[in-house]
């Protein structure tokens, strides 16, 4: 993909993230999420009914990396089983750590194909993954 | 100033992280590597001569530190690994044998996580009371503010005499005089005020002090604990071991050394102590009172600039000190830090470790320009010019 195009789709998904608000409704898994660095800091509320996860939102203060990642895993997340979800995190987890992954699976997910260039900046497209594995694990705790 | 006294500066780099540490001159370097290739003994042996060498050269710091801070006595000082360590020896050591539940500490919600959690620790541990100070519409200290939190359980004051945040100068002499009126400690932590200022503790009339060498052009894990004498004398050791007892024939039977020694357990960081000794020297100088002359130049020439650019909000408009906070609006700050980070230039973003001041000033994250010595206007004409155009720092910040 084209490098102009990947800032543009990072860029728009961090000033118009997917799915931003706060939830205070108890069916949804709560779970925090932030880096070493003290700084990027999101809360994330999942709700899966039937296996499925049919709602999935964030609230927080993080940088472009952190925030866009959020709102593209977001979009690609609600809908799928834990099942699917699990793949997909490990693909995107994979890409980052540039390991095997199958990219047909991430959609834009892709954008982040070469952020392992930025070695500083890995941990800021995975923070949300480090959140999801801790509410899907939440759910299934609870299972 | 004193540029090419500092082999970083060789590199391609902007430096405003002075607030988290400094650079070291070449003396500092030298001194270190001359200690480890000439004569690395250990300290207190003495029986040989470059054991002798070491106790004198490691004394001497020790004494430097004294006029710096202009101690009454030299067992005042007691070198530790950094200001952190000094404040938890302090608030263990001390507030941790003489308070009891129901007393209270005040603090301020600008204060570094090491001037917090420690008393937390004693919330949970002797029932203390936390208070704070509220802050006037400056984020600064007043001694009015102050009075209008004390009370007659308040037994302790600890606050920075230099914020990280916000770089604001606390009334130290004023608070110390007024506590003093009512039997109240007064712990100030110096971290961010003594490499740039001259400090006189007993002018200041405060009872302890803390700070760290790597924060003015000195080694890394290297502090200094002052305390007045008669509380030093008071003062538990939080950590027991050679170099500090005199003997200890059976659990009923251990004897401690006097100060300074009774607080120094192990062998200490020799190498920076020695090496610290010499910052001071270099600091001595140029004068402190030209250090702080410099950086409030550069501080009002890079205020006076960045004033001018619409997208930017300075958190500290006012501030006596060398440290400018600030947001590029609609940016989160650790964007606006890598974007930066691309042209070589090195700022602060996040919190400042003073995660309570997010309810203080509602602003959660800034970038953070710290300023010292070897900092020049040419420097700041490059940052704020990269800060002029926004659409720039969109485009390239990824």
């Amino acid at each position: 993909m084209d490098e102009n195009l990947k800032r543009e789709i990072m860029l728009e998904n961090y000033m118009h993230p997917f799915n931003k608000e706060q939830v205070n409704d108890d069916s949804y898994i709560k779970v925090n999420t932030n880096n070493e660095s003290c700084i990027d800091n999101i809360d994330l509320y999942l709700k899966v009914e039937e296996n499925k996860i049919v709602d999935l939102k964030f609230m927080g203060e993080a940088c472009a990396i952190s925030t866009s990642s959020t709102s593209i895993m977001i979009h690609n997340l609600i809908g799928k089983t834990v099942e699917e979800a699990y793949e997909y995190i490990d693909n995107f987890e994979n890409m980052v750590e540039e390991k095997e992954y199958d990219s047909d699976l991430l959609n834009e997910g892709i954008v982040y194909n070469e952020i392992y260039k930025q070695n500083n900046r890995k941990h800021c497209a995975l923070l949300p993954y480090v959140g999801i594995k801790k509410a899907l694990k939440e759910y299934i705790d609870k299972k | 100033m004193n540029r090419e006294d500092f082999p970083m500066l060789k590199q391609d780099i902007i430096y405003f992280d002075n607030g988290a540490t400094t650079l070291k001159p070449y003396c500092v370097i030298e001194k270190t590597t001359d200690y480890y290739e000439n004569y690395s003994a250990n300290a207190h042996r003495g029986d040989y001569d470059i054991s002798y060498k070491v106790d004198m050269e490691y004394e001497n710091t020790r004494d430097l530190v004294k006029k710096f801070i202009n101690a009454k006595e030299k067992e005042e000082v007691i070198f530790t690994s950094g200001a952190t360590d000094s404040l938890n020896k302090i608030i263990f050591g001390f507030f941790g044998e003489y308070l009891e539940s129901g007393d209270e500490v005040i603090l301020t919600i600008s204060e570094h996580a090491s001037n917090v959690i420690p008393w937390f620790k004693l919330v949970s541990d002797l029932g203390i009371v936390v208070k704070y100070i509220p802050l006037d519409d400056n984020l600064y200290v007043t001694l009015d503010n102050l009075k209008k939190v004390v009370t007659d359980k308040t037994k302790v004051i600890s606050l920075a005499h230099i914020t990280n945040v916000v770089g604001d100068v606390r009334p130290i002499k004023e608070i110390c005089k007024y506590a003093h009126e009512l039997d109240i400690f007064v712990v100030v932590d110096g971290a961010q005020s003594v490499p740039h200022m001259k400090i006189d503790v007993q002018d200041l009339d405060c009872d302890f002090l803390a700070f760290s060498a790597h924060k003015m052009l000195g080694p890394t894990g290297v502090g200094v604990l002052y305390g007045k004498k008669e509380l030093l004398d008071e003062l538990k050791p939080t950590v027991y071991g050679g170099g500090m007892n005199e003997s200890f024939d059976s659990p009923t039977e251990v004897y401690l050394k006097e100060l300074p020694a009774r607080l120094e357990a192990g062998t200490p960081n020799i190498a920076g102590v020695i090496a610290f000794g010499e910052a001071i020297k270099y600091l001595n100088n140029i004068g402190m009172d030209n250090v702080l002359h410099h950086e409030q130049h550069l501080r009002k020439y890079l205020i006076d600039k960045l004033i001018k650019i619409p997208h930017i909000d300075i958190i500290n408009l006012e501030s006596d000190s060398g440290i400018v906070a600030f947001n590029v609006d609609g940016i989160f700050s650790q964007d606006v830090a890598y974007y930066l980070n691309k042209y070589n230039i090195c700022v602060r973003a996040g919190s400042h470790c003073a995660k309570n001041l997010k309810k203080g000033v509602g602003v959660t994250n800034t970038c953070r320009v710290s300023l010292y010595i070897y900092n020049t206007e040419e420097e700041i004409d490059n940052l704020v010019e990269l800060l002029k155009d926004k659409d720039k720092i969109l485009k390239e910040m990824l």
